[in-house]
């Protein structure tokens, strides 16, 4: 087999046995709530397809270490062992190390690692609890011998049923280390020798710890189709072990996964049915262009109305086409929220609070790359919801609620957004202990003043955080602005509201997705830029009078009741040609990062949807610029990074 | 070249063995488990059925019984091809009417060698 076939082969394996692992897991949370018997078999499966798929595709590590995972849940598919929290857990972790082994895999590192050598250990000293508690046979211990001499001699027609002879004694060199012998006594002559036969035998000598039923289980298929001794040997010197000859095939894959490796492209599963619509459209779009096509020699004034329809049908097409391509990249959100369930059971057990987990609206579908960089930020929302929010039981009581906290994760579709709510009937904010917290450390003067959501707004601020003890679960130097800057760098905005007492709502809202913005057009000298119609907070036409400037060279001017720092467009990226004097332009006022700046344009032409082109991968990084874009004209436009130029010009915090 | 069933709930090692056969000019028709498995079974007539034990849905070895049990099926062989070494899985497999056991890992050369004999 080519190794191309091989590593292509390999890559579905991996996919596929990462999404057994996600069974497995969610198999293994339902079982750990009391679920039926018919999950162990799903584990088991999904465990056994790893394993086996695992040694063919070139994994060896990764076989022999789910082997174990197998061995004991199919002590508990016999019924020998009753499953309880403890081997809940340890497969929970033994999931999560097989993830890494994946992970490293993929990445062409070792497989094994500390922990799948610990977690080892654990699984075996299960199953030898096991053994002892259930009383095991005490005959099978009996026939144990640390070397044996195996006599086998396949009838002549065993081959015809597809059992091969050197793979039984591959098998078999899994017990131990072989000295095989070939005997040859029986062989015919050559004139006489029908090659579908087989008429060699051989004698085995193993070395290793082993029991005839061990040994005998390699051999029971073919069983009456040959003729079998196994005698052990008696102790005597130990021969030094001939090492064992390494199988060809564990090459090739060898090489085939280095070859993957190189290639490693990140891949994305589409529904049939997206495919098909897609397939649909083309047909359209195609029929369209015919009947356009027949205007090629000209149009007189009796097929006018034939062209308008026709450009109307391709402008309909167009934008279907658009939106149909858009929902390849557009995935599920189940695949964020079903890490929470396993999350919030550890957590809650190790800091010893009731939650029950509620996800809402699973299958709405975000962008493949939103969906990948709002798993973090939502991590954090919900271990600090778990952390600070909802109470041990004890308070619960005492505040006159139930023992068991509700977490709540809910996504949903709003107009032209996706929203993400994490919501608790926990404490909610304590008032009095943040504005303490933001005058101890200078963010405020004092709580007079403010209302309640100016207090929660505080939350977001850099290096701000109420924990009196930095917990090892949300102390991780990570803050709430953390998260508000992650979430700005998908285009989103995150808020909270809470009520003392209640509990608190944090609302993530998102883009649909980030491959089209919608911006405004906005003209300095002879280039034009495109400014997200997201951070716009209003375009104003300023006097002269209106600019102060401050040391350092800085403008400011005066919007409502605040001074907002000016940054001229032309100034920061260097355009010939554009207005100087503030009365001859615009200002448009934008917010990002939680702050405010006016841009200093010529003028606004319009507003238009930009399809977003990499500046990295067609250039590099620029600061203040977050991409590209292709104008009507076909000319290049380049998008404004509200946040970045904020950022860069350390502008004034909105209040 | 013969007509062959494979039969794996897993998509990566059905799609080795299926590559792997046609790549020797066999016609491979593929399923997922062993209900699809017996539709596909009474829809066209096939040579030689591969096929998994562990699945869901219907497993391997009711899937054999189930074949046998047509008068069509009684002389095609069925290689169990798995990772399931348990003996009482195996005589059950036996019993069931497999015509042979090939352990995963499956390594491509020894598979079509072994087809290659089953066939005769």
């Amino acid at each position: 087999m080519s190794k191309v076939a091989l590593a292509q082969f390999q890559q579905v394996f991996v996919e596929e046995s990462l999404e057994g692992l996600d069974t497995m897991e969610s198999s293994l949370l339902a079982l750990d709530d009391g679920g039926d018997a018919e999950l162990v078999h799903t584990i088991f499966r999904a465990a056994h397809s790893i394993k086996g798929g695992a040694a063919t595709f070139g994994f060896p590590e990764i076989s022999s270490f789910t082997h174990e995972a197998e061995s004991l849940l199919d002590e508990v598919r016999g019924g020998k062992r009753a499953i309880d929290g403890g081997i809940v857990g340890l497969l929970l972790r033994t999931v999560d190390c097989l993830r890494g082994m994946f992970a490293r895999a993929q990445a062409g590192e070792l497989l094994d690692d500390a922990t799948a050598a610990v977690l080892r250990g654990e699984l075996a000293a299960a199953m030898g609890r096991g053994a002892e508690a259930g009383a095991a046979p005490a005959s099978a211990r009996v026939d144990r011998a640390e070397a044996w001499t195996i006599r086998f001699r396949p009838h002549p027609g065993m081959l015809a049923g597809g059992n091969d002879p050197l793979r039984l004694i591959r098998e078999l060199a899994g017990l131990g280390t072989l000295e095989v012998t070939a005997e040859l006594d029986r062989l015919p002559a050559l004139d006489r020798l029908d090659p579908s036969e087989c008429h060699l035998g051989w004698t085995i000598a193993l070395r290793g710890p082993a029991s005839r039923a061990d040994i005998a289980a390699v051999f029971d298929w073919v069983e009456g189709e040959c003729d079998l001794a196994i005698e052990p040997v008696q102790a005597a010197a130990p021969a030094p072990a001939p090492a064992p000859p390494a199988p060809a095939p564990v090459a090739d894959m060898a090489a085939a996964r280095t070859q993957r490796e190189a290639g490693g492209e990140s891949t994305v599963r589409v529904a049939i049915g997206k495919i098909d619509g897609l397939i649909n459209l083309v047909g359209e779009l195609v029929i369209t262009q015919s009947m356009l096509d027949t205007f090629r020699d000209g149009v007189d004034a009796s097929r006018l109305a034939l062209l308008e329809q026709g450009l109307a049908q391709l402008a309909r097409h167009t934008r279907e086409l658009q939106e149909s391509v858009m929902g390849i990249r557009m995935l599920p959100i189940a695949s964020v929220f079903n890490r929470f369930p396993r999350m919030v059971r550890d957590l809650s057990q190790k800091l010893g609070k009731q939650v029950r987990l509620e996800l809402v609206g699973e299958h709405t579908e975000l962008d493949k790359t939103v969906l990948e960089k709002i798993g973090d930020p939502l991590v954090h929302l919900v271990r600090n919801a778990i952390d600070h929010g909802l109470e041990p039981p004890a308070q619960r009581r005492a505040a006159g609620k139930g023992d068991t906290g509700t977490l709540r994760l809910e996504a949903s579709h709003r107009g032209g957004s996706i929203v993400v709510e994490v919501s608790d009937d926990g404490a909610g904010l304590d008032r009095a202990a943040i504005v303490a917290k933001a005058v101890q450390r200078g963010l405020i003067a004092g709580g007079d003043g403010l209302d309640d959501e100016a207090v929660a707004e505080l939350i977001f601020q850099p290096g701000f955080s109420t924990a009196a003890v930095t917990t090892d679960l949300s102390g991780r130097g990570v803050g709430m602005d953390v998260v508000r800057r992650n979430v700005a760098d998908l285009g989103g905005t995150v808020t909270i509201r809470s009520t003392r007492g209640k509990g608190s709502v944090f609302t993530i809202t998102l883009p649909l997705t980030l491959a089209i913005i919608d911006g405004l057009t906005a003209a300095v000298g002879e280039e034009h830029y495109i400014v997200p119609l997201v951070s716009i907070v209003e375009s104003v036409q300023l006097g002269a009078e209106a600019i102060r400037t401050v040391a350092g060279g800085g403008e400011l001017f005066r919007f409502r009741d605040e001074y907002l720092p000016l940054v001229r467009l032309h100034r920061a990226f260097g355009c010939p040609g554009a207005a100087q004097r503030i009365e001859d332009g615009l200002v448009i006022v934008v917010e990002g990062d939680g702050s405010r700046v006016g841009l200093f344009v010529d003028g606004l032409l319009g507003q238009q949807q930009a399809v977003v082109k990499s500046l990295e991968a067609n250039y590099r990084r620029v600061q203040g610029i977050s991409g590209a874009t292709i104008l009507a004209d076909g000319s290049v436009a380049l998008i404004v990074d509200i946040a970045g130029l904020v950022r860069l010009q350390g502008g004034r915090k909105a209040a | 070249m013969a007509k062959i069933l494979a039969v794996d709930d897993s998509a990566s090692m059905r799609g080795m063995v299926a590559f792997t056969l046609r790549g020797a000019g066999h016609e491979v028709t593929e399923a997922e488990n062993g209900q699809l498995a017996l539709d596909a079974a009474g829809a066209s007539a096939f040579d030689l059925v591969l096929a998994d034990v562990n699945m869901p849905v219907m497993d391997g070895i009711s899937m054999v019984r189930e074949l046998r049990a047509r008068p069509a099926y009684q002389g095609v062989p069925i290689l169990m091809l798995t990772t399931e070494s348990h003996t009482d899985k195996k005589m059950e497999g036996k019993a069931a009417g497999a015509t042979g056991w090939l352990v995963k890992p499956f390594d491509p050369e020894q598979l079509l060698a072994t087809v290659k004999r089953v066939l005769g």
